[in-house]
């Protein structure tokens, strides 16, 4: 019985082990000199150490700009979606009014429609309404999701209607019902939505690679690709740092808050 | 109990008070209509809108320059869906796609499905950090994985083939090659994705009651035996599920190629989705379109056949 719980742990720790390398490869690259990122053979922990490439980032690329817009992007992704994501979500769970199966009917059959189908009319339209190129244009698409509202009133459902028959015993009205009693309840379910949103907000990268033309509107992963794909191909240093750059706060944004990163991912599978 | 009550509260608050007449929208449904309307206006705008949208343009000869008078085109019939599939690099990006899911999706589902088992049944401590620890791919930017992985792949000073060096293989140039390019974004894509499959496997597993393996036990089954006819067929509408979303994610498949091959070399990596891209970029706005629409079909069917096979159930 010892031995066996003992290779298991191996099995699972060789696991961990295959997952964390490339991730350790970037991280120790990044501080790499170019000399030594192409040395054969390559060396793991840097011999001659330096921050040159993480400067490079700061000075000859305009990474802290890339950073911000990626942030500010996220950040009114998420609050749009906390916010319009329980409005229908409560609705669709808790309200009774006419449409409202065909409404859910026709957002979830949405969840499967590949972004490369909207995208051309929807390139179209921004465009035309101005706002190619803008934080509008990069952010306005993504203000709601069909996986939210999903995610949202599965949640709704779960809270038991007494609650709302309380509230109007108590004389508030349906929308005092779903701001001051209801949604206070759904903390949990906003933090899972929360995080979700803006971690796929923050690693979008289609929408924003057509709409974002000019390098001051880049986000993080459009910078990335270009100079990987365009004339810094070559500056591996420069790469490997930027990737460091465009991980590292969200996988420290993930290990604050797994638990509900995971809950998320299990409901939507069990549904 | 409690639906009795919830009915009766219901029923005195929709009596319409006597000598007034019943308001044409009660209370709850004119709330509804406030909290759905901001969605509804911006799924209208940015999502059922340009779906519309996009199966108009694809009857169209719509080029990039009509972008700004995009209703002034002519109607082309199916013409780009046939000219899609005369077109010989759609159909080897169509072939390429389908061996990245035939391929591709089994593999991340068996690669996920063992770590679900190790970490419900084997790593009783540490499991937590276990299943963080496989999971922290998932949740990073594909954009960056692709970029590192292209220095893992790189064929003398990377990191595979100084591992492969160890055991004395000489790995090939796994990007620039034609038959490695494929299997190198696969396993990067197994790499990135098993986690996601896993913690939904490790949901369905933790949801089997013991007593069931106990009775296998008491059958007198062993653990392989127990696991193929007991786990297994219990696990079947969860390995359903994760086959069909990872197959959905897989079929658009479009980053990987993008940052590490740009679809080479000689197109043998070139996908549906970075084609349809290509043409979009080469402003053929009508031709990109139908083959996007060709690829939202395949998954509509897929997804329509796994609400079959679940029904059936």
């Amino acid at each position: 019985m010892m031995r066996r719980t003992w290779w298991i742990y191996l099995i699972g720790v060789l696991g961990l082990v295959a997952v964390a390398a490339p991730f350790l490869w970037m991280v120790l690259g990044s501080f790499k000199t170019q000399g030594e990122l192409l040395r054969v053979p390559p060396t793991w922990l840097p011999q001659d150490a330096t921050t040159q490439n993480y400067d490079d980032l700061f000075s000859k690329a305009n990474f802290p700009r890339y950073f911000l817009n990626s942030a500010l992007v996220a950040l009114v992704v998420t609050a749009g979606n906390l916010t319009f994501c329980s409005m229908i979500g409560y609705a669709l769970a808790k309200l009774r009014f006419k449409g409202r199966n065909a409404l859910f009917v026709v957002v979830m059959a949405t969840l499967m429609i590949p972004g490369m189908v909207t995208f051309v009319p929807l390139f179209v339209l921004v465009t035309n309404a101005g706002l190619a190129n803008s934080y509008p244009g990069l952010i306005l698409p993504f203000l709601v999701s069909p996986f939210g509202v999903f995610l949202m009133r599965q949640f709704f459902l779960g809270l038991p209607d007494d609650l709302m028959d309380a509230g109007r015993v108590d004389g508030s009205g349906e929308l005092g019902i779903f701001a001051r009693i209801m949604l206070p309840l759904t903390r949990p379910a906003l933090a899972t939505l929360g995080i979700l949103t803006f971690l796929g907000s923050w690693n979008n990268f289609l929408w924003p690679l057509v709409i974002a033309q000019t390098e001051d509107k880049y986000t993080l992963p459009v910078a990335l690709a270009l100079y990987s794909t365009g004339q810094n191909a070559q500056n591996y240093g420069l790469l490997m740092a930027g990737a460091v750059v465009v991980v590292l706060p969200v996988l420290v944004m993930f290990l604050a808050f797994q638990r509900h990163v995971t809950k998320g991912i299990a409901i939507t599978g069990l549904k | 109990m409690t639906v009795v009550t919830e009915r009766e509260t219901r029923a005195v608050r929709r009596t319409p008070p006597p000598g007034r007449p019943r308001r044409k929208i009660s209370r709850e449904s004119a709330a509804a209509w406030i909290l759905v309307l901001p969605f509804v206006l911006l799924f209208l705008a940015f999502t059922a809108g340009p779906v519309l949208g996009s199966l108009g343009m694809s009857f169209t000869d719509i080029k990039q320059r009509d972008l700004r008078t995009p209703f002034a085109v002519n109607g082309v019939g199916f013409g780009n869906y046939v000219k899609a599939f005369q077109d010989e690099t759609f159909r080897k990006a169509a072939f390429n796609t389908a061996y990245f899911v035939v391929l591709g999706v089994p593999l991340t589902l068996v690669v996920a499905l063992a770590a679900a088992v190790l970490l419900d049944r084997g790593v009783k401590r540490f499991q937590a950090l276990f299943k963080v620890g496989y999971y922290l791919p998932v949740v990073t930017s594909i954009v960056a994985i692709a970029v590192i992985w292209r220095f893992v792949l790189a064929p003398d000073s990377g990191l595979l083939n100084t591992v492969l060096g160890w055991v004395g293989i000489d790995g090939p140039n796994w990007l620039a090659s034609k038959t490695w390019a494929m299997p190198s974004l696969i396993a990067m894509a197994v790499w990135r994705n098993f986690g996601s499959a896993m913690i939904i496997f490790l949901a369905g597993l933790q949801g089997i009651p013991q007593s069931v393996e106990e009775a296998g036990q008491i059958d007198g089954a062993g653990s392989w035996q127990r696991f193929r006819y007991l786990i297994m067929p219990l696990l079947r509408p969860t390995i359903l599920f994760t086959s069909v979303t990872t197959g959905i994610g897989y079929l658009q498949f479009f980053e990987e190629p993008f940052v590490m091959t740009q679809g080479g070399p000689l197109n043998s990596t070139i996908s549906v989705s970075m084609y349809t891209y290509n043409q979009f970029g080469f402003g053929n706005y009508g031709l990109a379109t139908a083959m996007a629409y060709i690829l939202f079909v395949v998954i509509a069917v897929i997804t329509f056949i796994q609400f079959r096979l679940l029904r059936e159930k």
